[in-house]
């Protein structure tokens, strides 16, 4: 454990938070965790971290944070112009930042929050199996607390994490402004609600509220008709639940929601979407879409295998440089002057222009020569 | 209580399996078993199971088990339930102060119920108190099978503090506050005992599926002796 980072100031709303706290509902301990788990665990893929490492989750008005020990980060999610020493640095990749930097940021360029993997992960006391703040209680993080000016956090040993990793090259950065869609599988109480009130839903755009915060978003719309009566008796309240109270505006309860509520629950945003809300601004609008659990399933499965192409990256990358060619329809190896294989350079930005290398190849006896040549597209 | 459980699905990560629509000790008890079921097994994929008055929310992953493999498995989990699995596991008791500073509205309580605050007590201290389920804030016990004749009206005006472990009435129900918080109970007692405590393993002194005891301190001594002892614990007991 080395002390890797130190708070200069502390920003809107900066806390410690991992994937969550499991186990402990029975108790009334909510899960809480980051707000997009995705953005955390892409985070902490690509320091070479594993998925559920704790990082922080920044507000709005992101921190100043002095680096005490070399580390690697990587922030996603919102842009809130993060600039290192001064200096832009890429949203989606990890970044060296040496002993002595300063990673500042500026306005909320695109979204609300972001989060920050350092190498090795932060190290706060696992309080119920997980480092994650949930503030209200006082419960985990540092102190039970947002971080203030002067914290000091460590980050456990990194030296036999994987090297620096990257997003899959068919990953494009996804952009928070304006309105959205949020999928949704009905229920549980769907039968709760007048047909009326399921084709509002799932027909209007509903707004969101400045009514918002780690427990919950309210939003703003067509009121949403019970058949009779809003109460159900209390029971568990899952992660993306939409709960109508009496007045009829939907509540998506988020990370920090109450274990247990006993309003009826129209429907619920599926769990590769709920992140979304994490970048909701107020006045921003979405509109809700109807899919099956299999459906809703199968696109989480998706936004997985983003994340399994991130860690295998590294080997995909190196499988794919290999040189290919076949003659006589057979497939030979490709060998520089030193007889090592012929591999693309590591990441395609290092291409300087056109790059030559010899090569040769070995086939029936009969050795070729030629020259391979790299050429930056575009 | 159903003939047998309805399973909806709560999202695509989240399994609500309902025995009942109604706050019974039968189902609840039913509730409390078929969780521990579902985790001594245990069932892969769940992540967390939520138990409430008459439904267990399971938490799964779906790229480990899905939702039909699940239920089949809940389902059989189910009816294998016997007499032995549905009783609870543990009585808890808990000591308490009642009135004094500890218990500020033990008078507006038994005035309004027309008895003799020691009547209060004698009825407040006299039942088993199942706890159908721990929620609204960490610790915090939902408690059935207080006395009709002890119901008493919230404050007009709910407390800006309530200390930990005071013991209150909110109409037909009595709790215990865990933590310090606002508040609007009718407080009668308190407790020395540390409900809940986030670094203690496990947090709550109270699980899901317990029943309640209290017991009259007799003397605020006494009180004080068992608080400076700093006693999470408890006495439990297997329930005869």
């Amino acid at each position: 454990m080395t002390e890797t980072l130190r708070i200069v100031a502390p920003g809107l709303l900066t806390t410690v938070q991992d994937l969550g706290r499991f186990g402990y509902q029975r108790f009334g301990v909510p899960v809480s965790g980051a707000m997009d788990g995705f953005a955390l665990r892409a985070a902490n893929l690509l320091v070479g971290n594993e998925e559920g490492a704790a990082g922080l989750e920044l507000t709005v008005i992101g921190p100043t944070i002095a680096f005490t020990t070399d580390t690697r980060i990587a922030v996603t999610g919102a842009d809130l112009s993060p600039e290192l020493d001064g200096n832009p640095i890429p949203l989606w990749q990890a970044v060296d930042a040496n002993a002595g930097s300063r990673l500042t940021f500026g306005s909320a360029r695109d979204g609300l929050r972001s989060w920050l993997a350092a190498a090795g992960g932060i190290d706060v006391p696992v309080v119920m199996g997980s480092r994650s703040t949930y503030v209200r209680g006082g419960i985990g993080g540092l102190k039970g607390r947002p971080l203030i000016a002067g914290d000091a956090l460590e980050t456990l040993d990194h030296a036999g994490l994987s090297t620096a990793r990257r997003m899959p090259q068919d990953f494009t950065a996804p952009s928070y402004a304006g309105s959205f869609e949020l999928r949704v599988v009905l229920g549980p109480q769907d039968s709760a609600f007048t047909d009326d009130a399921i084709a509002a839903l799932l027909g209007s755009t509903y707004s969101i509220s400045m009514d918002q915060d780690r427990m919950g978003c309210r939003l703003e719309g067509p009121a949403l008709k019970h058949k009779s009566g809003p109460d159900i008796v209390s029971d568990g309240s899952p992660l993306g639940a939409i709960q109508v109270p009496g007045d009829g505006k939907p509540i998506v309860l988020l990370a920090d929601r109450g274990t247990t509520g006993g309003y009826t629950k129209i429907a619920t945003v599926i769990g590769a979407d709920v992140g979304r809300l994490a970048q909701a601004m107020p006045g921003d609008e979405a509109a809700f879409r109807a899919v099956s659990v299999d459906d809703a399933q199968a696109l989480l499965r998706e936004q997985r295998a983003v994340l399994t192409a991130i860690r295998r990256g590294a080997d995909r990358a190196a499988a794919a440089q290999r040189i290919a060619i076949r003659i006589d329809g057979r497939p030979v190896e490709v060998l520089d002057e030193s007889g090592a294989p012929v591999t693309l350079p590591d990441w395609p930005e290092r291409v300087d222009g056109v790059t030559l290398k010899s090569a040769s190849a070995a086939s029936g006896g009969t050795r070729h020569e030629f020259e391979v040549e790299l050429r930056e597209r575009g | 209580m159903y003939d047998s459980p309805s399973f909806l699905h709560a999202g695509d990560q989240a399994l609500v399996v309902e025995l009942g629509d109604s706050i019974d000790l039968k189902t609840n008890r039913r509730v409390h078993a078929l969780m521990r079921a579902v985790e001594a097994t245990p069932v892969p994929g769940v992540t967390d199971v939520v138990p409430s008055y008459r439904s267990l929310l399971v938490n799964y992953d779906p790229l480990i088990i899905t939702a039909t493999e699940l239920r089949e498995r809940v389902e059989t989990l189910e009816k294998k339930l016997n007499d032995r699995d549905v009783k609870p596991k543990r009585v808890v008791r808990i000591p308490i102060l009642y009135g004094g500073q500890f218990g500020p509205d033990l008078g507006f309580v038994a005035s309004h119920a027309g008895l003799h605050p020691m009547e209060v007590v004698d009825l407040h201290s006299g039942v088993d108190y199942p706890v159908f389920m721990i929620g609204f804030s960490p610790g915090f016990p939902y408690l059935g099978g207080m006395s009709k004749r002890l119901a008493a009206p919230r404050l007009d005006t709910p407390r800006t503090e309530t200390p930990a472990g005071s013991v209150g009435i909110a109409e037909s129900q009595t709790g215990i506050y865990p933590v310090a918080s606002p508040g609007g109970w009718r407080l009668i007692g308190r407790t020395p005992l540390r409900m809940f405590h986030p670094e203690r393993v496990p947090p709550s002194l109270l699980a899901p599926g317990d029943v309640v005891r209290f017991e009259p301190l007799k003397s605020e001594n006494e009180y004080l002796r068992l608080q400076a002892e700093g006693r999470h614990a408890l006495i439990a007991e297997r329930p005869s």
